[in-house]
């Protein structure tokens, strides 16, 4: 029995902790969100150098060729500190598409400028306020050339790529193309997390190369998004821990009616629910942290289970955080904000919290899995 | 990471599987369903006493304990598996748990080695029953505020006063007590703990009856009982610390709540038609289900998780000590879905019919928020233990005993 991470996966962990904290992540992330940026270059820079973002990919493409665990570790570092970077839509979107569904052409072509940081990716899906659906998808592929408009596409301005969510003929297909091509118009749109940067993406006959098979484009990205829940569940669980901890350690250190207000029972329960979700959902992405690395037939409800889990835990600790907080917790001045509208970010990105609960019951019914 | 267990493990677990299989039968999806089914025509205490014995035949009834008292010395991973797979069999439950895992430390840490002798191979046994003599009318959830009173009178000690929501009290033959030998010391420093034989003259037990209509609980009276000052267990004001360490075993004993889950409700949620519409079309109920398999799942999770702990040799971190609060009160709700999915006829039992599961875990639930520590005080417990959150200011600090109000 083993549900837990290697001690070569924990120490990488604790070399990225020990990185992230030396560069102060946290104060890049509200120097981001003080300014226009979207992202922190320098900060991206040094995790390029790193090889973070070669970690999956494999050996022949100059990536570090290790596994999906090694990911989950890291991103539950940068979830922790809030790194303002492009690393969850290059890494967990764009390069899992391609190392999923690429041809080796496309492999040999994209995969090693994604180590070197050549290539910055995105995945483009959204394009009306519904949720996507099979069905609803616009955005057109036709004879090689996109046309449409995609919206809230993360990273876009920094991303030299996007795989494209498109309709093609009768069915989708994902298809990558060039956002440097004149054909492709980029603007930014505003969002509730002023350090990270969302982006409507219009194609004007843009040049696109269809990945993975023509037809299977939806199921294809059914499974890229299984992929993403279990690795941006590791952020959430990593944002969450870092809420509960500046919580714990402000009731502590504030005082009210003569004593720490950590010493009220009220706030003692609202600390221990807080410990609970968490747990909760640390133990449920550890699972699909296993079933992502073992590509195991549960993988669909292992993963909507760590992101029902840890979406809700970590909307619930940056929430109850600024509460403990009180009126500090609402200024700008302190940084519970920033955990604040991060959680609500992630919790949308992959599509909400009642979308996941859907498909975890859809999974359910389909492989009448039991506990 | 991964579900297999180690070679020893592996081995250990079939020499378990092996000995129930030849001993015991298999849990089918009937007798799954409800405690200790299938006891024929013995009673529970009979068919219990049973299967201790048997276990304790062949060693495998306190395996963690050493040879000498009837174990094996078995490893906390080995005492997992053990368990893990006996669970699978159709094996009565509700007579030993309380003193085999409450009683049984506290005699091995605090008891002479003759009163070791003599107490725990019975214990192991199935010979002798034992229970836990701690709450009291009084001192619920602050259970150090208990007031029986323990007088010394040479080389006895005379004990007057009552106890509460004892367990088995009505056929244990040994109990555990806490009781006050010092009322003008503060609280915690004017306890001394005894083992007592529940046969003695001035104990008089009467059943308390839940409202589940069941009686799984006593109250007990003490009438000037004799207790040998031989059966004290810790030196005389040490009651507090000596019953930290049985409820310390008790929280890892209470653990989850048994009784219907995430799976029920489905499966309920599947078959149940309204206006010819199955009930798991509704998007409320489909929301709930998926929060109810999310707890499930990370409450299995986290067992994995304290496991794999203790495969390594390591000690597990604290992230067990959810357990009870998440599965109480997922147990209280979906009981709740179940009879709601029936509507207006939701409240009728039939004790033939499988749905009257759900209407027990609605009843029981309510129960076991509150055993083995309320859902409050394991907040305290994680607020304080675990998150390092300062203690309560307290009506009750410094205080001699018999000096802190208490509304009466």
């Amino acid at each position: 029995m083993n549900l837990d991470f290697s001690d070569d996966q924990k120490l990488l962990q604790e070399e990225a902790k020990k990185f992230l904290t030396k560069e102060d992540a946290l104060k890049i992330n509200r120097a981001v969100m003080d300014s226009e940026k979207t992202y922190d270059q320098d900060l991206w820079n040094k995790i390029v150098e790193l090889g973070w973002t070669g970690i999956r990919i494999p050996e022949e493409y100059q990536g570090l060729g290790l596994s999906h665990l090694e990911l989950c570790v890291i991103a539950e570092e940068l979830g922790r500190q809030l790194a303002p970077v492009p690393f969850s839509s290059s890494v967990y979107l764009f390069t899992e598409t391609l190392i999923e569904f690429g041809s080796e052409e496309q492999k040999h072509a994209i995969l090693p400028k994604l180590v070197t940081g050549d290539v910055i990716g995105t995945l483009a899906i959204a394009e009306t306020n519904s949720a996507p659906t099979k069905s609803n998808i616009s955005v057109e592929l036709k004879d090689g050339k996109l046309s449409g408009t995609k919206i809230a596409v993360p990273d876009a301005e920094v991303a030299t790529h996007a795989v494209v969510v498109a309709k093609n003929g009768d069915s989708v297909s994902l298809c990558v193309a060039d956002l440097n091509s004149d054909d492709v118009d980029i603007t930014v749109q505003r969002n509730i997390d002023e350090s990270r940067g969302y982006y409507s993406v219009s194609f004007d006959g843009a040049n696109a190369e269809v990945v993975g098979d023509e037809e299977s484009g939806w199921s294809n990205l059914e499974k890229i998004m299984d992929h993403a829940a279990v690795l941006f569940s590791f952020e959430q669980i990593g944002g969450a821990q870092a809420s509960l901890d500046m919580a714990n350690t402000y009731a502590k250190e504030r005082y009210a009616f003569g004593r720490p207000i950590g010493s009220f029972q009220s706030m003692k329960h609202k600390l221990a629910d807080m410990y609970v979700a968490l747990t909760l959902a640390k133990s449920n992405s550890f699972y699909g942290a296993w079933a992502l690395s073992s590509n195991a037939a549960e993988l669909p409800t292992a993963a909507a289970t760590a992101r029902v889990s840890a979406t809700k835990a970590f909307q619930l600790c940056s929430q109850e955080n600024i509460q403990t907080h009180g009126g500090n917790g609402f200024t700008w001045e302190y940084d519970c904000h920033m955990f604040y509208k991060r959680s609500k970010v992630l919790s949308l990105n992959l599509g909400s919290l009642p979308s996941w609960r859907e498909k975890l019951i859809k999974s359910l019914e389909q492989a009448n899995i039991k506990l | 990471m991964d579900f297999n267990d180690t070679p020893q493990e592996a081995e250990f677990r079939a020499k378990c599987r092996a000995w129930l299989e030849a001993n015991a039968e298999l849990k089918t999806k009937k007798t799954n369903s409800g405690k200790n089914m299938n006891l024929g025509n013995k009673s529970l205490l009979e068919a219990a006493a049973e299967w201790q014995k048997k276990k304790y035949d062949a060693g495998w009834a306190m395996i963690h304990w050493p040879k000498e008292f009837g174990g094996i010395g078995a490893t906390p991973i080995e005492r997992i598996i053990w368990a893990q797979e006996e669970s699978k069999f159709n094996v009565p439950k509700g007579v030993y748990e309380i003193g085999l895992g409450m009683a049984g430390p506290v005699m091995m840490e605090y008891a002479t080695d003759e009163q070791k002798e003599r107490y725990l191979p019975p214990m192991a046994e199935g010979k002798e029953i034992w229970c836990q003599l701690f709450s009291e009318p009084s001192a619920g959830s602050d259970v150090a505020g208990l007031r029986s009173k323990a007088v010394q009178d040479g080389e006895n000690w005379i004990v007057n006063g009552q106890k509460v929501w004892t367990s088995g009290a009505h056929f244990s033959d040994f109990g555990i007590l806490v009781v006050r030998h010092d009322p003008s010391l503060e609280k915690h420093k004017g306890l001394t703990f005894f083992f007592v034989d529940m046969k003695s003259p001035g104990i008089e037990v009467k059943p308390i009856k839940q409202l589940t209509g069941g009686s799984s609980f006593n109250e007990v009276y003490f009438n000037d009982v004799v207790i040998p000052d031989s059966q004290r267990l810790g030196e005389i004001g040490d009651g507090w610390k000596v019953a930290i360490t049985t409820l310390m075993n008790e929280r890892l004993a209470v653990g989850d709540a048994d009784g219907v889950d995430a799976n029920e409700a489905f499966e309920l949620a599947k078959k149940h038609d309204k206006d010819g519409e199955q009930l798991i079309d509704n998007n409320a109920v489909r929301e709930s289900i998926a929060d109810w398999y999310c707890e499930a799942s990370g409450l299995k999770n986290t067992k994995l998780r304290t496991m794999s702990a203790l495969s390594r040799g390591d000690t597990p971190g604290p992230e067990a000590s959810i357990t009870k609060i998440v599965s109480a009160n997922k147990l209280q709700a979906i009981g709740n879905f179940g009879m709601d999915s029936s509507d207006m006829s939701g409240m009728l039992m039939d004790e033939k019919s499988d749905f009257i599961k759900f209407q027990m875990a609605w009843m029981g639930a309510a129960g076991l928020r509150i055993a083995g520590g309320t859902d409050e005080i394991l907040k305290n417990i994680i607020a304080e233990r675990v998150l390092g959150l300062p203690q309560e200011a307290r009506a009750d600090k410094g205080l001699a005993f018999k000096d802190i109000p208490s509304g009466s």
